[in-house]
Protein backbone atom coordinates (compact mmCIF):
# COMPACT_ATOMS: atom_id res chain seq x y z
CA UNK A 1 0.00 0.00 0.00
CA UNK A 2 1.61 2.78 -1.21
CA UNK A 3 0.37 5.61 1.02
CA UNK A 4 0.98 3.87 3.73
CA UNK A 5 4.59 3.93 2.96
CA UNK A 6 4.55 7.78 2.88
CA UNK A 7 2.72 8.32 5.50
CA UNK A 8 5.21 6.10 7.86
CA UNK A 9 8.10 8.38 9.24
CA UNK A 10 10.59 5.29 10.21
CA UNK A 11 9.69 1.72 8.90
CA UNK A 12 12.76 -0.53 10.60
CA UNK A 13 12.06 -4.71 9.48
CA UNK A 14 13.72 -7.34 10.78
CA UNK A 15 16.73 -5.15 12.86
CA UNK A 16 18.89 -7.28 14.10
CA UNK A 17 22.34 -6.43 16.22
CA UNK A 18 24.73 -8.74 17.65
CA UNK A 19 27.44 -8.12 19.92
CA UNK A 20 30.09 -11.63 19.00
CA UNK A 21 27.73 -14.00 20.25
CA UNK A 22 25.34 -11.99 22.26
CA UNK A 23 22.18 -10.91 20.42
CA UNK A 24 21.12 -7.64 21.85
CA UNK A 25 18.56 -6.90 19.32
CA UNK A 26 16.45 -9.79 17.41
CA UNK A 27 14.63 -9.33 14.57
CA UNK A 28 12.31 -5.73 15.80
CA UNK A 29 10.07 -4.75 13.54
CA UNK A 30 9.18 -0.58 13.94
CA UNK A 31 6.52 1.35 12.38
CA UNK A 32 5.79 4.87 12.88
CA UNK A 33 3.48 7.05 11.20
CA UNK A 34 3.76 10.76 11.04
CA UNK A 35 2.11 12.47 13.89
CA UNK A 36 2.00 9.33 16.25
CA UNK A 37 4.10 9.41 19.84
CA UNK A 38 5.31 5.76 20.32
CA UNK A 39 6.33 4.87 23.44
CA UNK A 40 9.45 2.50 23.68
CA UNK A 41 9.41 0.09 27.02
CA UNK A 42 11.61 -2.33 28.57
CA UNK A 43 13.45 -3.20 31.09
CA UNK A 44 17.19 -2.71 31.79
CA UNK A 45 19.24 -4.26 29.04
CA UNK A 46 16.42 -4.89 26.81
CA UNK A 47 18.10 -3.55 23.73
CA UNK A 48 16.28 -0.19 23.66
CA UNK A 49 18.98 2.37 23.32
CA UNK A 50 21.07 -0.46 20.88
CA UNK A 51 17.59 0.01 18.85
CA UNK A 52 17.64 3.72 19.12
CA UNK A 53 21.42 3.81 18.17
CA UNK A 54 20.50 1.91 15.21
CA UNK A 55 17.27 4.14 13.86
CA UNK A 56 19.74 7.13 14.07
CA UNK A 57 22.75 5.70 11.86
CA UNK A 58 25.32 5.60 15.14
CA UNK A 59 25.19 1.87 14.96
CA UNK A 60 25.04 -0.55 11.92
CA UNK A 61 22.71 -3.23 12.40
CA UNK A 62 23.87 -6.71 11.58
CA UNK A 63 20.86 -8.15 9.36
CA UNK A 64 17.51 -5.43 8.86
CA UNK A 65 16.69 -2.40 6.75
CA UNK A 66 15.66 1.00 8.23
CA UNK A 67 13.78 3.76 5.93
CA UNK A 68 13.42 6.90 7.35
CA UNK A 69 10.40 8.78 4.93
CA UNK A 70 11.22 6.01 2.62
CA UNK A 71 14.86 7.22 2.61
CA UNK A 72 17.35 3.94 2.99
CA UNK A 73 19.39 4.69 6.15
CA UNK A 74 22.13 2.25 4.89
CA UNK A 75 22.07 3.58 1.10
CA UNK A 76 21.74 7.22 2.11
CA UNK A 77 22.63 7.51 5.48
CA UNK A 78 22.71 11.81 4.83
CA UNK A 79 19.38 12.56 3.33
CA UNK A 80 17.99 9.95 5.94
CA UNK A 81 20.07 11.61 9.07
CA UNK A 82 18.51 14.99 8.05
CA UNK A 83 15.27 13.55 8.92
CA UNK A 84 15.80 12.35 12.16
CA UNK A 85 16.79 14.35 15.66
CA UNK A 86 18.28 12.29 18.26
CA UNK A 87 18.36 13.11 22.05
CA UNK A 88 20.47 9.90 23.49
CA UNK A 89 20.47 9.07 27.09
CA UNK A 90 23.56 10.90 27.88
CA UNK A 91 23.12 14.46 25.86
CA UNK A 92 25.67 15.43 23.56
CA UNK A 93 26.87 18.48 24.91
CA UNK A 94 29.77 20.62 24.80
CA UNK A 95 30.17 22.13 28.23
CA UNK A 96 32.72 24.55 26.75
CA UNK A 97 30.22 26.14 24.34
CA UNK A 98 27.26 28.75 25.38
CA UNK A 99 24.10 27.85 24.95
CA UNK A 100 23.75 29.93 21.55
CA UNK A 101 26.85 28.73 20.07
CA UNK A 102 26.04 24.87 20.72
CA UNK A 103 22.93 25.33 19.04
CA UNK A 104 23.89 27.25 15.87
CA UNK A 105 26.69 24.55 15.46
CA UNK A 106 23.90 22.09 15.74
CA UNK A 107 21.66 24.07 13.20
CA UNK A 108 25.07 24.05 10.63
CA UNK A 109 25.61 20.48 11.06
CA UNK A 110 21.62 19.28 10.23
CA UNK A 111 22.46 21.56 7.25
CA UNK A 112 20.11 23.94 8.37
CA UNK A 113 20.69 26.90 5.65
CA UNK A 114 22.55 29.65 7.09
CA UNK A 115 19.33 31.75 6.36
CA UNK A 116 17.16 30.36 8.64
CA UNK A 117 19.53 29.67 11.28
CA UNK A 118 18.66 32.61 13.58
CA UNK A 119 15.27 31.96 13.72
CA UNK A 120 15.52 27.67 13.79
CA UNK A 121 18.01 28.07 17.26
CA UNK A 122 14.85 31.10 18.52
CA UNK A 123 12.29 28.74 18.14
CA UNK A 124 14.07 25.95 19.72
CA UNK A 125 14.96 27.87 22.21
CA UNK A 126 11.35 29.10 22.60
CA UNK A 127 9.50 25.81 22.40
CA UNK A 128 12.10 24.60 25.38
CA UNK A 129 11.87 27.37 27.93
CA UNK A 130 15.51 28.20 26.95
CA UNK A 131 15.01 32.14 26.14
CA UNK A 132 16.85 33.45 29.06
CA UNK A 133 19.71 30.98 28.73
CA UNK A 134 21.33 32.16 25.27
CA UNK A 135 24.49 33.48 26.84
CA UNK A 136 25.06 31.00 29.55
CA UNK A 137 27.71 28.27 29.37
CA UNK A 138 26.43 25.13 28.95
CA UNK A 139 28.70 23.38 31.71
CA UNK A 140 27.17 25.86 34.60
CA UNK A 141 23.56 25.07 33.76
CA UNK A 142 21.93 22.44 35.87
CA UNK A 143 20.99 19.14 34.92
CA UNK A 144 17.43 20.08 33.77
CA UNK A 145 18.40 22.82 31.66
CA UNK A 146 21.24 20.70 29.96
CA UNK A 147 18.67 18.36 29.13
CA UNK A 148 16.16 20.90 27.50
CA UNK A 149 19.25 22.07 25.52
CA UNK A 150 19.58 18.71 24.41
CA UNK A 151 15.93 18.49 23.11
CA UNK A 152 16.72 21.82 21.67
CA UNK A 153 19.18 20.39 19.58
CA UNK A 154 17.09 17.62 18.41
CA UNK A 155 14.37 19.31 17.47
CA UNK A 156 16.28 22.06 15.80
CA UNK A 157 16.26 21.06 12.11
CA UNK A 158 12.47 20.46 12.41
CA UNK A 159 12.78 16.58 11.84
CA UNK A 160 10.11 14.36 10.52
CA UNK A 161 10.56 12.00 13.20
CA UNK A 162 12.39 12.89 17.04
CA UNK A 163 13.98 10.42 18.71
CA UNK A 164 14.35 10.65 22.50
CA UNK A 165 15.79 8.32 25.06
CA UNK A 166 14.50 9.03 28.49
CA UNK A 167 14.02 13.20 28.26
CA UNK A 168 12.92 13.58 31.21
CA UNK A 169 15.18 11.77 33.57
CA UNK A 170 17.00 14.13 36.16
CA UNK A 171 13.82 16.95 35.67
CA UNK A 172 11.85 18.51 38.55
CA UNK A 173 8.44 17.85 38.16
CA UNK A 174 7.22 20.88 36.64
CA UNK A 175 9.75 21.03 34.03
CA UNK A 176 8.54 16.80 33.30
CA UNK A 177 5.03 18.46 32.85
CA UNK A 178 6.55 21.04 30.12
CA UNK A 179 8.74 18.30 28.48
CA UNK A 180 5.65 16.51 27.75
CA UNK A 181 3.37 18.99 26.60
CA UNK A 182 6.43 19.95 24.22
CA UNK A 183 6.59 15.98 23.30
CA UNK A 184 2.91 16.14 22.53
CA UNK A 185 2.97 19.08 20.72
CA UNK A 186 6.11 17.52 18.66
CA UNK A 187 3.67 14.73 18.25
CA UNK A 188 1.39 17.00 16.17
CA UNK A 189 3.56 17.38 13.19
CA UNK A 190 6.44 15.19 14.13
CA UNK A 191 6.47 11.44 14.91
CA UNK A 192 8.32 10.68 18.01
CA UNK A 193 9.94 7.67 19.68
CA UNK A 194 9.97 8.06 23.04
CA UNK A 195 12.34 5.51 25.72
CA UNK A 196 11.25 5.68 29.25
CA UNK A 197 10.91 3.68 32.49
CA UNK A 198 8.46 5.97 33.82
CA UNK A 199 5.10 4.41 32.68
CA UNK A 200 2.83 7.18 33.63
CA UNK A 201 4.58 9.45 30.84
CA UNK A 202 3.60 7.29 28.50
CA UNK A 203 0.25 6.64 29.31
CA UNK A 204 0.16 10.58 29.76
CA UNK A 205 1.69 11.58 26.04
CA UNK A 206 2.12 8.17 23.88
CA UNK A 207 -0.52 6.94 21.35
CA UNK A 208 1.04 3.33 20.87
CA UNK A 209 3.69 1.55 23.01
CA UNK A 210 6.29 -1.09 21.83
CA UNK A 211 7.65 -3.39 24.80
CA UNK A 212 10.97 -4.76 24.06
CA UNK A 213 12.49 -7.71 26.48
CA UNK A 214 15.67 -9.27 26.35
CA UNK A 215 16.06 -7.83 22.92
CA UNK A 216 12.34 -8.84 21.28
CA UNK A 217 9.43 -7.02 20.69
CA UNK A 218 6.91 -8.50 23.14
CA UNK A 219 4.36 -6.19 22.86
CA UNK A 220 2.97 -3.77 20.51
CA UNK A 221 -0.34 -1.97 20.50
CA UNK A 222 -2.47 1.40 21.11
CA UNK A 223 -2.58 2.57 24.51
CA UNK A 224 -6.29 2.30 24.33
CA UNK A 225 -6.28 -1.23 23.44
CA UNK A 226 -3.39 -1.68 26.06
CA UNK A 227 -6.00 -0.94 28.92
CA UNK A 228 -8.08 -3.64 28.26
CA UNK A 229 -4.91 -6.46 27.76
CA UNK A 230 -5.77 -9.85 27.91
CA UNK A 231 -7.22 -9.97 30.92
CA UNK A 232 -11.63 -9.62 31.85
CA UNK A 233 -12.75 -6.62 33.80
CA UNK A 234 -11.72 -5.69 37.46
CA UNK A 235 -13.47 -4.01 40.20
CA UNK A 236 -12.45 -2.71 43.30
CA UNK A 237 -15.35 -3.93 46.22
CA UNK A 238 -14.94 -1.96 49.87
CA UNK A 239 -16.63 -4.28 52.38
CA UNK A 240 -17.17 -2.98 56.01
CA UNK A 241 -18.20 -7.00 57.02
CA UNK A 242 -16.19 -8.52 54.53
CA UNK A 243 -16.81 -12.45 54.23
CA UNK A 244 -13.14 -14.74 53.95
CA UNK A 245 -11.85 -14.36 50.65
CA UNK A 246 -12.77 -17.26 49.61
CA UNK A 247 -16.30 -17.17 49.83
CA UNK A 248 -15.84 -13.68 47.32
CA UNK A 249 -14.04 -15.84 44.37
CA UNK A 250 -16.43 -18.71 44.76
CA UNK A 251 -19.41 -16.35 43.62
CA UNK A 252 -20.19 -17.19 40.30
CA UNK A 253 -18.79 -15.57 37.58
CA UNK A 254 -15.92 -14.07 39.35
CA UNK A 255 -12.56 -15.49 38.53
CA UNK A 256 -10.44 -14.11 41.23
CA UNK A 257 -10.71 -12.06 44.96
CA UNK A 258 -8.03 -10.69 46.60
CA UNK A 259 -7.61 -8.47 50.20
CA UNK A 260 -5.87 -5.18 49.03
CA UNK A 261 -6.61 -3.89 52.36
CA UNK A 262 -8.73 -5.34 55.12
CA UNK A 263 -11.57 -4.00 53.80
CA UNK A 264 -10.84 -3.24 50.19
CA UNK A 265 -10.96 -6.51 47.86
CA UNK A 266 -9.65 -6.45 44.20
CA UNK A 267 -12.50 -8.69 42.29
CA UNK A 268 -11.17 -10.19 38.96
CA UNK A 269 -14.53 -11.16 36.77
CA UNK A 270 -14.15 -14.38 34.38
CA UNK A 271 -13.72 -13.54 30.81
CA UNK A 272 -16.98 -12.02 28.77
CA UNK A 273 -19.15 -12.17 32.43
CA UNK A 274 -20.21 -9.14 34.44
CA UNK A 275 -21.45 -10.15 37.48
CA UNK A 276 -21.52 -6.19 38.79
CA UNK A 277 -25.07 -7.06 39.58
CA UNK A 278 -25.26 -10.27 41.45
CA UNK A 279 -22.52 -8.89 43.32
CA UNK A 280 -24.38 -6.07 44.83
CA UNK A 281 -27.64 -7.97 45.47
CA UNK A 282 -25.12 -10.93 47.21
CA UNK A 283 -23.61 -8.24 49.52
CA UNK A 284 -27.13 -6.67 50.48
CA UNK A 285 -28.66 -9.90 51.46
CA UNK A 286 -25.85 -11.10 53.19
CA UNK A 287 -25.03 -7.68 54.87
CA UNK A 288 -21.56 -7.65 53.83
CA UNK A 289 -21.82 -3.37 54.39
CA UNK A 290 -20.70 -2.61 50.60
CA UNK A 291 -19.31 1.16 50.66
CA UNK A 292 -17.53 1.25 47.47
CA UNK A 293 -17.65 -0.33 43.86
CA UNK A 294 -15.33 0.90 41.18
CA UNK A 295 -13.88 -0.06 37.97
CA UNK A 296 -10.39 -0.95 38.35
CA UNK A 297 -8.18 -0.52 34.58
CA UNK A 298 -5.61 -2.47 33.79
CA UNK A 299 -2.30 -0.12 34.01
CA UNK A 300 0.57 -0.26 31.74
CA UNK A 301 2.33 -1.31 34.99
CA UNK A 302 0.44 -4.23 35.45
CA UNK A 303 0.91 -5.16 30.89
CA UNK A 304 4.23 -4.56 31.90
CA UNK A 305 5.38 -6.40 34.69
CA UNK A 306 2.88 -9.62 33.32
CA UNK A 307 5.44 -9.43 30.25
CA UNK A 308 8.56 -9.04 31.21
CA UNK A 309 8.43 -11.44 34.36
CA UNK A 310 6.42 -13.93 32.77
CA UNK A 311 9.11 -14.09 29.86
CA UNK A 312 11.64 -14.64 32.28
CA UNK A 313 10.16 -17.23 34.17
CA UNK A 314 9.93 -19.43 30.74
CA UNK A 315 13.93 -18.58 29.45
CA UNK B 1 30.61 20.55 6.51
CA UNK B 2 34.42 20.24 6.83
CA UNK B 3 34.85 23.71 7.53
CA UNK B 4 31.88 23.96 10.27
CA UNK B 5 33.46 20.92 12.32
CA UNK B 6 37.13 22.73 11.85
CA UNK B 7 35.30 25.87 13.63
CA UNK B 8 33.95 24.02 16.39
CA UNK B 9 37.24 22.31 17.35
CA UNK B 10 39.24 25.32 17.22
CA UNK B 11 36.60 26.84 19.27
CA UNK B 12 36.55 24.05 22.06
CA UNK B 13 40.07 24.20 21.66
CA UNK B 14 40.48 27.92 22.56
CA UNK B 15 37.77 27.77 25.43
CA UNK B 16 39.86 25.01 27.17
CA UNK B 17 43.08 25.55 29.07
CA UNK B 18 45.20 23.32 26.80
CA UNK B 19 45.50 25.31 23.72
CA UNK B 20 46.68 28.18 25.67
CA UNK B 21 49.53 26.08 27.94
CA UNK B 22 50.27 24.18 24.78
CA UNK B 23 51.30 27.84 22.83
CA UNK B 24 52.67 29.36 26.06
CA UNK B 25 55.03 26.50 26.75
CA UNK B 26 55.70 26.59 23.15
CA UNK B 27 56.63 30.07 22.96
CA UNK B 28 58.54 29.82 26.09
CA UNK B 29 60.63 26.88 24.73
CA UNK B 30 61.16 28.45 20.77
CA UNK B 31 61.80 31.61 22.53
CA UNK B 32 64.60 30.51 24.60
CA UNK B 33 66.06 28.48 21.50
CA UNK B 34 65.99 31.55 19.48
CA UNK B 35 67.61 34.02 21.94
CA UNK B 36 70.72 31.46 22.65
CA UNK B 37 71.02 31.07 19.08
CA UNK B 38 70.79 34.52 18.57
CA UNK B 39 73.64 35.16 21.12
CA UNK B 40 75.66 32.18 19.77
CA UNK B 41 75.40 34.17 16.17
CA UNK B 42 76.48 36.95 17.36
CA UNK B 43 79.80 36.18 19.48
CA UNK B 44 80.81 33.76 16.43
CA UNK B 45 80.03 37.13 14.54
CA UNK B 46 83.96 37.91 14.59
CA UNK B 47 85.16 34.50 13.19
CA UNK B 48 82.52 34.04 10.41
CA UNK B 49 83.49 37.52 8.83
CA UNK B 50 86.89 35.94 8.41
CA UNK B 51 85.58 33.17 6.26
CA UNK B 52 85.06 33.70 2.12
CA UNK B 53 81.07 32.49 2.29
CA UNK B 54 79.74 32.77 5.55
CA UNK B 55 76.77 31.25 6.66
CA UNK B 56 74.21 33.61 7.43
CA UNK B 57 71.79 34.06 10.10
CA UNK B 58 69.02 32.28 8.67
CA UNK B 59 70.99 29.25 8.64
CA UNK B 60 72.50 30.01 12.14
CA UNK B 61 69.49 31.10 13.89
CA UNK B 62 66.22 29.99 12.04
CA UNK B 63 67.07 26.24 11.67
CA UNK B 64 68.26 25.47 14.60
CA UNK B 65 64.94 27.20 16.32
CA UNK B 66 62.63 25.80 13.50
CA UNK B 67 64.37 22.23 14.58
CA UNK B 68 63.66 23.33 18.21
CA UNK B 69 59.75 23.45 17.30
CA UNK B 70 59.37 20.45 15.25
CA UNK B 71 60.44 18.46 18.75
CA UNK B 72 58.45 20.31 20.77
CA UNK B 73 55.49 19.73 18.21
CA UNK B 74 56.19 15.70 18.84
CA UNK B 75 55.25 16.26 22.34
CA UNK B 76 52.56 18.93 21.71
CA UNK B 77 50.47 17.35 18.96
CA UNK B 78 49.13 14.03 20.85
CA UNK B 79 48.24 16.25 23.59
CA UNK B 80 46.23 18.75 21.10
CA UNK B 81 44.58 16.15 19.24
CA UNK B 82 43.48 13.05 22.22
CA UNK B 83 40.64 15.75 22.35
CA UNK B 84 39.49 15.20 18.62
CA UNK B 85 37.78 11.66 19.01
CA UNK B 86 38.88 10.05 22.38
CA UNK B 87 37.40 12.72 24.40
CA UNK B 88 34.55 13.11 22.36
CA UNK B 89 33.94 9.56 22.46
CA UNK B 90 34.30 9.79 26.45
CA UNK B 91 31.79 12.23 27.01
CA UNK B 92 29.15 11.23 24.08
CA UNK B 93 29.10 13.93 22.38
CA UNK B 94 30.62 12.09 19.17
CA UNK B 95 26.43 11.11 18.86
CA UNK B 96 25.93 14.53 17.48
CA UNK B 97 28.33 14.23 14.81
CA UNK B 98 26.85 10.94 14.04
CA UNK B 99 23.67 11.51 14.17
CA UNK B 100 24.08 14.61 11.86
CA UNK B 101 23.96 14.05 7.72
CA UNK B 102 27.96 13.79 8.19
CA UNK B 103 30.13 11.44 6.18
CA UNK B 104 32.61 9.51 8.19
CA UNK B 105 35.17 11.17 6.02
CA UNK B 106 33.82 14.83 6.77
CA UNK B 107 34.12 14.11 10.43
CA UNK B 108 38.13 12.96 10.47
CA UNK B 109 38.54 15.73 7.58
CA UNK B 110 36.96 18.43 9.63
CA UNK B 111 38.76 17.87 13.00
CA UNK B 112 42.14 17.26 11.01
CA UNK B 113 41.42 20.56 9.35
CA UNK B 114 40.98 22.39 12.75
CA UNK B 115 43.85 20.90 14.60
CA UNK B 116 46.04 21.87 11.28
CA UNK B 117 45.05 25.35 11.60
CA UNK B 118 45.88 25.45 15.16
CA UNK B 119 49.42 24.43 14.39
CA UNK B 120 49.45 26.76 11.27
CA UNK B 121 48.97 29.13 13.95
CA UNK B 122 52.12 27.77 16.23
CA UNK B 123 53.95 27.79 13.16
CA UNK B 124 53.29 31.56 12.15
CA UNK B 125 54.58 32.34 15.87
CA UNK B 126 57.77 30.56 15.50
CA UNK B 127 58.67 32.31 12.09
CA UNK B 128 57.84 35.58 13.52
CA UNK B 129 60.96 35.22 15.62
CA UNK B 130 63.84 34.94 12.78
CA UNK B 131 61.37 37.68 11.21
CA UNK B 132 61.76 39.89 14.17
CA UNK B 133 65.68 40.11 13.07
CA UNK B 134 64.46 41.46 9.37
CA UNK B 135 65.36 45.14 10.32
CA UNK B 136 68.96 44.63 11.21
CA UNK B 137 70.17 41.59 9.16
CA UNK B 138 70.05 40.05 5.59
CA UNK B 139 67.41 37.32 5.96
CA UNK B 140 67.52 34.27 3.08
CA UNK B 141 63.64 34.50 2.40
CA UNK B 142 63.91 31.38 0.16
CA UNK B 143 65.60 29.85 3.27
CA UNK B 144 62.88 30.61 5.76
CA UNK B 145 59.62 29.78 2.90
CA UNK B 146 61.17 26.19 3.11
CA UNK B 147 61.31 25.84 6.99
CA UNK B 148 57.90 27.22 7.18
CA UNK B 149 56.49 24.72 4.63
CA UNK B 150 58.66 21.67 6.08
CA UNK B 151 57.42 22.63 9.60
CA UNK B 152 53.72 22.50 8.66
CA UNK B 153 54.00 19.24 6.64
CA UNK B 154 55.44 17.91 9.62
CA UNK B 155 53.20 19.12 12.36
CA UNK B 156 49.93 17.79 9.48
CA UNK B 157 51.85 14.65 9.58
CA UNK B 158 52.03 14.52 13.21
CA UNK B 159 48.05 15.82 13.44
CA UNK B 160 47.29 12.65 11.04
CA UNK B 161 48.86 10.05 13.01
CA UNK B 162 47.70 10.97 16.60
CA UNK B 163 44.14 12.10 15.04
CA UNK B 164 43.91 8.20 14.11
CA UNK B 165 45.17 6.76 17.27
CA UNK B 166 42.89 8.79 19.16
CA UNK B 167 39.96 7.04 16.81
CA UNK B 168 41.41 3.53 18.48
CA UNK B 169 40.30 4.65 22.43
CA UNK B 170 38.40 6.54 24.38
CA UNK B 171 40.70 7.55 27.26
CA UNK B 172 42.57 10.43 26.06
CA UNK B 173 45.35 10.22 28.50
CA UNK B 174 45.96 6.85 26.31
CA UNK B 175 45.45 8.00 22.92
CA UNK B 176 47.79 11.43 23.74
CA UNK B 177 51.00 8.48 25.31
CA UNK B 178 49.61 6.18 22.29
CA UNK B 179 50.21 8.87 19.66
CA UNK B 180 53.35 10.47 21.57
CA UNK B 181 54.71 6.63 21.53
CA UNK B 182 53.59 5.91 17.94
CA UNK B 183 55.60 9.25 16.63
CA UNK B 184 58.55 8.30 18.20
CA UNK B 185 58.57 5.18 17.48
CA UNK B 186 58.40 5.77 14.07
CA UNK B 187 61.18 8.63 13.86
CA UNK B 188 63.68 5.43 15.71
CA UNK B 189 62.44 2.68 13.69
CA UNK B 190 61.99 4.49 10.76
CA UNK B 191 65.55 5.58 10.91
CA UNK B 192 66.72 2.20 12.26
CA UNK B 193 65.25 0.34 9.60
CA UNK B 194 66.50 2.79 6.29
CA UNK B 195 70.00 2.63 7.65
CA UNK B 196 69.74 -1.54 7.83
CA UNK B 197 68.22 -2.00 4.53
CA UNK B 198 70.40 0.58 2.78
CA UNK B 199 73.58 -1.47 4.44
CA UNK B 200 72.41 -4.45 2.80
CA UNK B 201 71.87 -2.64 -0.50
CA UNK B 202 67.96 -2.22 -0.97
CA UNK B 203 67.92 1.65 -1.55
CA UNK B 204 64.63 1.66 -3.20
CA UNK B 205 63.30 -0.53 0.02
CA UNK B 206 65.42 2.19 2.25
CA UNK B 207 63.81 5.53 0.60
CA UNK B 208 60.58 4.18 1.02
CA UNK B 209 61.04 3.77 5.15
CA UNK B 210 60.99 7.62 4.80
CA UNK B 211 57.52 8.01 4.61
CA UNK B 212 57.42 6.58 8.14
CA UNK B 213 59.97 8.80 9.46
CA UNK B 214 58.46 12.43 9.80
CA UNK B 215 61.77 14.03 11.25
CA UNK B 216 63.98 12.42 8.95
CA UNK B 217 61.86 14.14 6.14
CA UNK B 218 62.06 17.34 7.67
CA UNK B 219 65.48 17.31 7.78
CA UNK B 220 65.97 18.51 4.61
CA UNK B 221 63.72 21.65 5.00
CA UNK B 222 65.83 22.36 8.17
CA UNK B 223 68.58 23.03 5.74
CA UNK B 224 66.29 24.96 3.51
CA UNK B 225 66.02 22.54 0.84
CA UNK B 226 62.45 22.17 -0.78
CA UNK B 227 62.48 18.23 -1.39
CA UNK B 228 59.70 17.30 -3.63
CA UNK B 229 60.28 13.69 -2.24
CA UNK B 230 60.40 14.57 1.70
CA UNK B 231 57.36 16.48 0.75
CA UNK B 232 55.74 13.98 -0.63
CA UNK B 233 56.78 11.38 2.17
CA UNK B 234 55.39 13.38 4.54
CA UNK B 235 52.00 14.12 2.31
CA UNK B 236 51.84 10.21 1.93
CA UNK B 237 51.89 9.60 5.82
CA UNK B 238 48.95 12.06 6.75
CA UNK B 239 46.77 10.81 4.11
CA UNK B 240 47.38 7.39 5.51
CA UNK B 241 46.90 8.04 8.65
CA UNK B 242 43.81 10.17 7.85
CA UNK B 243 42.03 6.85 5.65
CA UNK B 244 42.96 4.46 8.15
CA UNK B 245 41.38 6.84 10.52
CA UNK B 246 37.86 7.30 8.52
CA UNK B 247 37.98 3.49 7.87
CA UNK B 248 38.55 2.97 12.00
CA UNK B 249 35.18 5.07 12.74
CA UNK B 250 33.43 3.37 10.28
CA UNK B 251 34.93 -0.29 11.87
CA UNK B 252 33.40 1.40 15.15
CA UNK B 253 29.97 1.77 13.70
CA UNK B 254 29.71 -1.60 11.85
CA UNK B 255 31.49 -3.33 15.31
CA UNK B 256 29.15 -1.50 17.88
Amino acid sequence: MPEQEAASTISARGLTRTFGSHIAVNGITLELKRGEVLGFLGPNGAGKTTTMHMLTGNLAPSRGEIRICGIDLLEDPSAAKARIGYLPEVPPLYRELTVDEYLRLAAKLHRVPRARRGAAVATAKQRCGLAETGARLIGTLSKGYQQRVGIAQAIIHSPDVVVLDEPTIGLDPNQIRDIRALIRELGGAHSVILSTHILPEVEAVCDRVQIMHHGELVYSDTIAALKQFERGATVLVGLRRAPPVAELAALPGIAAADAVEPTLYRIQFAAGEDPTDALVKTAAARDWGLYQLKPAQTSLEDVFVHLTRSEEQEG
Amino acid sequence: MILTIAGKELRTLFASPLAWVVLTVMQLVVGYAFLRRLDDFLQLQPQLAQMASPPGVTDLVAGPVFGTAAAVLLFAVPVLAMRLIAEERRNQTMVLLMSAPVSMSEIVLGKFAGLTAFLAGIVALTVLMPLSLAGTARLDYGMLAALVAGLLLLAAAFAAVSLFVSCLTVHPVVAAIGAFAALLGMVLAGEAAGEGLRARGWTVAASLTQVFSPIKSFEPFGRGLFDSYAAACLVLLTALALALAIRQLDAQRLRG
